[in-house]
C-alpha cells in the first residue's frame, strides 16, 4: 500500500515539475517572441511607402523634412540622422572618458565603503526617468549655456549631449567594470611583483586585457543614446537642421517620431514614413548591439 | 664584507587580520646559494617569502612586524621605495602567469616600467629579449614566436619566460613559490636545470611541497611549522641528520 502511494506522489511531482518547466521556457521564449512582435509591427507599418513610392536617395540624403507641406510634401531626413548623429557622437565624448575612467576608479582604485557608495549613486543615476533629465536640460542647462556661450538659445546639440552623456554614464561603468573585474588577479599581482605601479597596470595590463568589454561598454553607452527621446525632445530645440556648431539646435530621430506621430492621420504617408524612420532606428540600434555582443564574447579567441 | 648576507629577518610577524601566520621568524639567507622553503601546507613558508617584496600588501587586513633586511637594506622603513624594491627582488609564482601581451612584451614589460622617462629603443629591447629568453633556454623555440601572445604558450615555456622577464631588471634576489607545481615532471626537471643554471648570481629563494625538490636543488633548506622556523641548516644535513623532531618526523613523512 505504501509502494502505490509513493508511486502517485512521484507522479505528481513529475508533473509539477514539467509545468514549471513549461511555464519558465514560455518565459524565456517571450523575450523573442516580443522582439519579433516589435520588428514585424513597425515594419508593416512602413513597408507600404518603404517598398511603395518612398525615394530612399531622398529619404537619406534630402535635409528636406516637409511632411506637412500641402502643395509639396518632402520627405528627407537627412538632417534628422544628423541631429541624432551629432548628438550621439558629442554625448559619446562626453561620456567615454567619464564613464571609462568611473569604472576604472571603482574596480581598481576604490575600495571598501567609497566603492559600494559610489556603486549604489551610479545605479541611483540609471534610475533617473529621462523627463527628468529633459528638464534639468531645460531650466538648468538651457540658461547656463546661454550665458557661458553667450547665445541666444541653450537648447542645442551641447545640451542634448550633456544629459545623454551622463545618462550613458552608468551603463558604461557598470559593464565597464565588469570587464575590468573579470581580469584575472594574477595579472596585476604579476606586474605589481615587477614594481609596475597601479596606475601602469591599468594602463598597460588591465585595459588591453578588457578590451573588448570596454568595448562593449561603450557600445552599449551608444545603444542608449541613440535611442533615447524625451530628454533630447526637450533640450535640443527641436530644429530640423544639419548642425554646424555644438551651439546650433537640432531635432533627432527619435524626437520627430515622438513629435509628430501623434499628429499624423493612420496610414498616411507622413505616418508610414515615421514608422520608415523608427525601422532605421531599429536597424541602427540592434547593429550597435549586435557589435556589442561580439564585443563581449570577444571576436579574437584567448 | 656583508655580501654573505642576502635576506635577514627578525622578530617577523605577521598577521592576515586575526590569524598570526608568522611568530617571531628570525633567519639569515645567504646570498648567491638556493634556499629551499619546506614544510606542510599553511606553515607560512608562502607567506613569509612574500614579505620578501612586499607583495603581501596587496591583500587587505595584512600587518607586518619586525625587520626584514636585504643586501642589508630595511625594506620596511618608511622611506623605501616598493619601485625600487622589486627591481631587485623578483618573483616567480606558483601558477605562470605571463602577461596576457606578446612574449617580447612580457621580457620588456619591467623594463618598460622601471624606465619612465627615457623611452626605450628597439635594438636595445631586442637585444634585452634575446638575452633573457637565451639565459632561460627557450630563445631558439620562441625566436620566431616573439609576437604570439604569452598566455598562448605552453606552460613550460610560459614559466621560463617569467623567470626570463625578471633578468632585465638585473634582480639580485629571485622569489620562487613552488614553480614546479604547475608543470610534468620533465618540464620540471629542465626548469630546475635552469634554477641551477641561476645558482651563484641570484640569491634564490624556492618554496616547494616536494622534498625530493628541495633536496635536488637548494643549497640550505628552511623547515617551517605553524609560522615558525624550526630549523635552517645545509640541506644535507636538514635531510641526513635533522636536529629537530619535528623535522625528522616530517622529512620522513609521518605528517604534512
Amino acid at each position: 500500500m505504501a509502494k502505490g502511494w509513493s508511486k502517485t506522489r512521484a507522479q505528481v511531482e513529475r508533473a509539477k515539475e514539467r509545468v514549471i518547466e513549461l511555464a519558465i521556457a514560455a518565459c524565456g521564449i517571450s523575450a523573442v517572441v516580443f522582439v519579433f512582435a516589435i520588428i514585424y509591427f513597425v515594419f508593416r507599418e512602413a513597408a507600404p511607402l518603404l517598398f511603395g513610392g518612398l525615394d530612399i536617395g531622398q529619404f537619406l540624403g534630402s535635409p528636406e523634412w516637409y511632411p506637412d507641406s500641402v502643395s509639396n510634401k518632402r520627405y528627407g531626413a537627412l538632417a534628422l540622422i544628423a541631429g541624432t548623429l551629432s548628438v550621439t557622437v558629442l554625448a559619446m565624448a562626453i561620456a567615454v572618458p567619464f564613464g571609462l575612467g568611473a569604472a576604472i576608479y571603482v574596480s581598481e582604485f576604490s575600495h571598501g565603503r567609497t566603492k559600494e557608495a559610489l556603486k549604489v549613486v551610479i545605479e541611483l543615476l540609471a534610475g533617473v526617468p529621462s523627463v527628468v533629465w529633459g528638464f534639468i536640460g531645460l531650466v538648468v542647462i538651457n540658461p547656463i549655456i546661454i550665458d557661458v556661450f553667450n547665445t541666444a538659445v541653450g537648447l542645442n546639440v551641447l545640451n542634448g549631449a550633456f544629459l545623454l552623456g551622463l545618462m550613458s554614464v552608468p551603463i558604461m561603468v557598470s559593464i565597464g567594470e565588469d570587464a575590468l573585474k573579470a581580469v584575472p588577479d594574477t595579472y596585476r599581482e604579476a606586474a605589481e611583483a615587477m614594481g609596475a605601479t597601479k596606475w601602469q597596470v591599468t594602463w598597460r595590463v588591465l585595459l588591453p586585457a578588457a578590451r573588448n568589454g570596454l568595448l562593449a561598454a561603450v557600445l552599449l553607452g551608444v545603444g542608449r543614446a541613440v535611442g533615447e527621446t524625451m530628454a533630447v525632445l526637450m533640450a535640443t530645440g527641436h530644429a530640423v537642421h544639419i548642425p554646424t556648431s555644438p551651439l546650433d539646435s537640432v531635432r533627432t530621430m527619435t524626437a520627430t517620431i515622438a513629435a509628430e506621430l501623434g499628429e499624423t492621420a493612420k496610414g498616411s504617408d507622413h505616418y508610414r514614413i515615421l514608422f520608415v524612420l523608427g525601422a532605421l532606428l531599429f536597424a541602427i540600434t540592434f547593429v550597435v548591439n549586435l557589435v556589442a555582443d561580439v564585443a563581449i564574447r570577444g571576436v579574437r579567441k584567448r | 664584507m656583508t655580501a654573505t648576507k642576502g635576506i635577514t629577518a627578525s622578530r617577523l610577524n605577521l598577521w592576515y587580520t586575526k590569524f598570526r601566520a608568522l611568530t617571531g621568524v628570525d633567519l639569515e639567507i645567504r646570498h648567491g646559494l638556493v634556499t629551499g622553503l619546506i614544510g606542510p601546507s599553511g606553515c607560512g613558508k608562502t607567506t613569509l617569502l612574500r614579505c620578501f617584496n612586499r607583495i603581501n600588501e596587496r591583500i587587505a587586513g595584512v600587518r607586518t612586524e619586525g625587520k626584514v633586511e636585504i643586501l642589508g637594506e630595511d625594506i620596511y622603513a618608511p622611506s623605501v621605495d616598493l619601485v625600487e624594491l622589486r627591481r631587485r627582488v623578483g618573483m616567480v609564482f606558483q601558477r605562470p602567469n605571463p602577461l596576457p601581451l606578446s612574449v617580447r612584451d612580457n621580457v620588456l614589460f619591467a623594463l618598460r616600467t622601471h624606465r619612465s622617462g627615457g623611452s626605450l629603443s628597439r635594438s636595445e629591447g631586442d637585444l634585452a629579449v634575446e638575452a633573457s629568453l637565451r639565459e632561460v633556454g627557450v630563445w631558439e623555440a620562441l625566436r620566431d614566436r616573439l609576437d604570439r601572445r604569452a598566455t598562448e604558450l605552453s606552460l613550460e615555456q610560459q614559466q621560463k619566460l617569467c623567470i626570463a622577464r625578471l633578468l632585465p631588471l638585473q634582480p639580485e634576489i629571485l622569489l620562487m613559490d613552488e614553480p614546479c607545481s604547475a608543470l610534468d615532471p620533465s618540464a620540471t626537471q629542465r626548469v630546475e636545470e635552469l634554477i641551477r643554471k641561476l645558482r651563484g648570481r641570484y640569491t634564490i629563494v624556492i618554496v616547494t611541497h616536494n622534498m625530493a625538490q628541495a633536496r635536488r636543488v637548494s643549497d640550505e633548506c628552511i623547515f617551517m611549522l605553524l609560522g615558525e622556523v624550526i630549523e635552517h641548516r645545509r640541506t644535507e644535513d636538514v635531510f641526513l641528520a635533522p636536529q629537530d623532531e619535528r623535522t625528522a618526523n616530517y622529512i620522513e613523512g609521518r605528517f604534512g
